[in-house]
């Protein structure tokens, strides 16, 4: 007996999904890509599966629990971000929905974060000042780990005033080879 | 109990729902019945306020909607009765732990006599109690467990499928 039919173009077509998402291969891993309506709500990295079911019930309790895989509600964002990866695109022009960013400090320093240009670099210290509270760094490090844009709300162009990476969502490395991509770091520099 | 993602239900039932399906209305009409249920299942997710059961409460949808389909086509009112009776069977109490059935099972399920794959489905596939499977077959519940025995004992000896219950 045959498995049962695909229904992701019915629910395409349906209009009932609230968040559609996809999970696929990147040069920096696997990556979890979740849309709504309104633009690109979230950018995940995840290792295991267990990744994918966290991040998906995290989605479904904060947004909707409507949340379905759809690979083509998620098509402009996968081509930018190959794009971007590939070093042809310096800024990215999907719309975005900050719905699971938190208000408060921390969308300001997520919103000022969004705009360091391609290739630049900021430290903590100076993104917790342009968010308003120049003493509040340590805040600022949290607020950026809670990205949940990473890659596309550049929260890697954020480095300690002494050279060192600080911290990153998706751990050192990835920011290491995200800063390569931009031409800030050499390929093999160390830390 | 916070939501489950909706892509999770369909994961972990979609086989289940389908073959639930094919078994009800045939392998031609399931196809359309499994998009329906589905689709009722999305719009109705978010409203929905018990969570706990939601297996049962798929194969609910699934049930009416292979009803609707019955009544349209008006066929065997023993196999109508059968699939009123998914809609208000009891919560599954135990869950199969490998989660979906093999597929010779399912074909076996489907070779069965409309009495006993009705009563086997009900018992076994929905959980439901005899007085349950009994009351909605609109038999005894002596005949419902021959029914499911029968059923039973086919699918062994001519298929030799053994379902442990």
């Amino acid at each position: 007996m045959s498995g049962p039919p695909d229904l992701t173009e019915a629910f395409a077509r349906s209009g009932l999904i609230d968040v559609a998402y996809v999970v696929e291969d990147s040069p920096l891993g696997r990556l979890l890509l979740a849309a709504t309506a309104t633009g690109l709500v979230c950018v995940q990295y995840v290792r295991t599966e267990s990744d994918v079911e966290e991040a998906l019930e995290l989605i479904a309790r904060r947004l909707s629990p409507r949340v379905l895989r759809a690979p083509s509600r998620l098509e402009a964002p996968r081509r930018e971000l190959d794009e971007f990866f590939a070093g042809q695109r310096r800024e990215f022009a999907i719309p975005l929905d900050l719905a699971l960013v938190k208000s408060g400090f921390t969308r300001r320093v997520l919103e000022q974060t969004a705009r360091i240009p391609f290739g630049e670099t900021v430290s903590y210290r100076e993104i917790a000042c342009r968010s308003g509270n120049d003493r509040a760094y340590r805040a600022a490090g949290t607020a950026l780990g809670s990205n949940p844009l990473p890659i596309v709300v550049p929260c890697h162009r954020v480095l300690h005033s002494g050279g060192g990476l600080g911290g990153y969502t998706g751990g050192l490395q990835i920011k290491r080879r995200l800063l390569e991509i931009e031409g800030v770091l050499e390929p093999g520099d160390g830390d | 109990m916070a939501p489950l993602p909706f892509q999770r239900l369909l994961d972990d039932h979609g086989h289940d729902v389908y073959r639930f399906l094919v078994a009800s209305v045939g392998r031609a009409d399931a196809e359309d019945c499994y998009q329906e249920t589905w689709l009722a299942a999305l719009r109705a997710y978010p409203k929905l306020a018990h969570t706990d059961n939601l297996r049962g409460w798929l194969f609910t949808i699934a049930a009416h909607k292979a009803l609707d389909l019955q009544r349209r086509r008006q066929r065997a009112p023993r196999l109508l009765a059968a699939l009123g009776a998914a809609a208000t069977a009891p919560p599954a109490e135990r869950q199969r732990p490998e989660g979906r059935l093999s597929e010779d099972l399912w074909a076996a399920i489907c070779g069965l006599a409309p009495k006993q794959r009705a009563a086997v489905v009900l018992r076994h596939l929905l959980d439901a109690d005899y007085p349950t499977v009994a009351a909605t077959m609109a038999i005894s519940e002596a005949a419902a467990r021959r029914n499911v025995h029968e059923g039973l004992k086919r699918l062994r000896e001519e298929h030799g499928v053994e379902w442990s219950t």
